[in-house]
């Protein structure tokens, strides 16, 4: 009991440490705040959002930014504000969902290679290069052609695309991990394999899994966007700034305020979770500059 | 160096075995009957019945991977339900397109990627390195469909100097080829400069600080001399490893590039195959993407061994 009590104890120091150095980082803090704001947007969308984003209005076809339409409105008369406020939904669910796809599916398979060894490392590293030989959007796009157009499908495609990056990841940390004295300690204390791997391995790789999960967010936004963008995520009506721009791309002349919003969203979030991500990593390991 | 070859060459092996079943295995992710869902809109039962005889659609799985790996190893991928073509012909047929697409938006990439890491390098903590930086941020977090709108929105609506799409063969009208490209090749070679200006920046940081480029300004040459010769040189060996790696991201931007400025390239190949649901088209080209970039990939390590001479030991 006092042994959990100590390492829960040090684990909150732990985490108060970094949460000190990351702070001090203005631009991961800058990350951090608009990252929050498109969260929070995201959930109170039916109260922040102006309009119906999916109601149609003849009146309003390509109407240009005004008082009442802050963004403008779209080519059926949509108002692009609260169509980029619900397409936020969209968008920071795909990077939640797929990101927890790949830990899920990655993290347990690249501790098992990295744990176990021999041939079962062998033949997952072959598999995992295999993946990796498949460019990620290539990938994404021939699963969610395969598994039918949905954000769902999108979401699966992109998830599982991205995996071999943390089994890649897992198992390097945990080949480092393995001949770690404390490790070496814990099995000459006999404890089981799956009690070493997952109560003293696990917590000491969780630091770079979180930043390439961060980083891993932002691809995830990117290829949602791009995958919404090629017809194959969010289903019109329902709003994603993806399929948004796809739209756009027909009324660039007429109404180029329909390109310049969902296309400013995406770039915000994606390069907010990236310097989120680089400022983690600088603020988990203290080596790394 | 045999040795060293023969090996890389081995692993070769298995990875493209597993490739393979990787793409044939998406054929299983279609629901319902594969037969139906391979014929597309079709429904016409000859075809369907036609398409259950061709792929051996009433084999065990094991004995269809071994049909269509065979007939993959024979150059055959299958044939376009929708356009009646063989697959391999539509690939050889759009290749060159997006091989000068992505030719160009290599070139810009090296231009803009090095130069910037390697100044950010030498002027490290000033301007210079913050707006390197900023530089690689934007491009690594932009998605290129939105820079092409925007600068179809900049150069071809407002300005009106190049064309908003559409594509010219070079040996038709080498001018209006180039003019239809460079914006499209700008836009791949964008995100491309930003991954290599971060590679080249932190290889330069580390090689500047290295013994012997001080043995080299201890001995009074030129700066320029230092950072060019005797720094870059080493500093682009890993750079080249990295850079391979980037290009799958490459290949994969220039289906979206495609699409934003209509070149019918590979990616636009792809793209309407899904909309067809041509599934051998997509199985195709995702096959021959992954082989090109395994090859790629073990070009680099292979220029990665000639040009390190301490590797040859």
């Amino acid at each position: 009991m006092a042994a959990v009590l100590f390492e829960e104890v040090k684990t909150q120091t732990g985490g108060n440490k970094t949460w000190r150095r990351l702070r001090r980082r203005r631009r991961a803090m800058f990350g951090l705040g608009v990252v929050l704001f498109f969260v929070v947007a995201a959930l109170l969308a039916p109260w922040l959002a102006p309009y119906d984003p999916v109601a149609t209005s003849w009146t309003a076809v390509r109407a240009a930014p005004s008082s009442s339409f802050w963004f403008g409105a779209d080519e059926l008369g949509r108002d692009v504000l609260s169509r980029i406020i619900w397409g936020a939904r969209a968008s920071i669910l795909a990077g939640l969902v797929s990101v927890s796809i790949s830990i899920a599916l990655g993290v347990p398979v690249g501790m098992l290679a990295g744990y176990l060894g021999r041939w079962t490392d062998a033949l997952i590293s072959r598999i995992t290069d295999a993946m990796l030989a498949c460019p990620f959007l290539i990938l994404a796009i021939a699963l969610a052609a395969f598994l039918g157009p949905s954000l769902t499908n999108a979401m699966i495609a992109i998830g599982i695309s991205a995996t071999p990056i943390f089994i890649r990841l897992t198992r390097a940390q945990v080949l480092a991990a393995k001949s770690e004295d404390y490790v070496e300690a814990a099995r000459a204390l006999g404890n089981p394999h799956w009690r070493i791997a997952l109560r003293h391995i696990l917590p000491n790789i969780v630091a770079p899994l979180i930043v390439q999960a961060t980083l891993a967010i932002a691809a995830a936004v990117i290829a949602e966007a791009s995958l919404s963008f090629l017809g194959l995520g969010q289903q019109p009506p329902a709003p994603s700034w993806g399929s948004m721009l796809n739209t756009a791309r027909n009324y660039v002349e007429q109404a180029p305020w329909m390109a310049i919003w969902p296309g400013l969203s995406i770039f915000l979030l994606v390069l907010s979770f990236n310097l989120l991500g680089d400022g983690l990593r600088d603020a988990l390991d203290p080596r790394h500059k | 160096m045999l040795n060293y070859l023969l090996q890389r060459l081995a692993t070769i092996v298995p990875t493209l075995f597993f490739v393979s079943i990787l793409i044939f295995g998406l054929q299983q992710l279609l629901p319902g009957d594969p037969a139906i869902a391979l014929a597309g809109e079709e429904r016409d039962p000859e075809v369907v019945a036609f398409l259950r005889a061709k792929f051996h659609l009433d084999e065990p799985l094991p004995v269809r991977y071994w049909y269509w790996a065979k007939g993959v190893l024979h150059g055959d991928l299958g044939d376009s339900v929708r356009i009646q073509k063989p697959v391999t012909e539509l690939i050889l047929e759009k290749l060159p397109v997006t091989i000068q697409l992505a030719a160009m938006a290599i070139v810009i990439a090296l231009v803009i990627g090095i130069t910037a890491g390697v100044v950010s390098a030498v002027k490290k903590d000033t301007w210079w390195d913050y707006g390197a930086n900023v530089f690689a941020l934007w491009g690594l977090s932009t998605p290129n469909f939105w820079l092409g709108i925007l600068l179809i929105l900049f150069f071809a609506v407002r300005l009106g100097w190049l064309p908003a799409s559409g594509y010219v063969s070079p040996f038709e009208d080498l001018k209006a080829n180039l003019a239809s490209m460079i914006m499209p090749a700008f836009v791949l070679g964008n995100a491309f400069a930003a991954v290599l200006m971060r590679h080249t920046r932190s290889a330069m940081l580390q090689v500047l600080s290295s013994d012997y480029v001080r043995t080299a300004r201890a001995k009074g040459l030129d700066e320029r001399v230092v950072v060019l010769k005797h720094a870059l040189r080493n500093a682009l060996i890993p750079v080249i490893t990295l850079g391979a790696l980037g290009l799958g991201e490459l290949l994969g931007g220039a289906v979206l590039t495609e699409q934003v400025f209509t070149i019918p390239g590979f990616g636009k190949l792809i793209v309407d195959a899904v909309f067809n649901r041509d599934y051998s088209v997509v199985q195709g080209v995702v096959l021959f993407t992954a082989t090109v970039y395994i090859t790629l990939n073990l070009l680099a390590d292979l220029a990665y061994f000639l040009v390190n001479p301490r590797m040859r030991h």
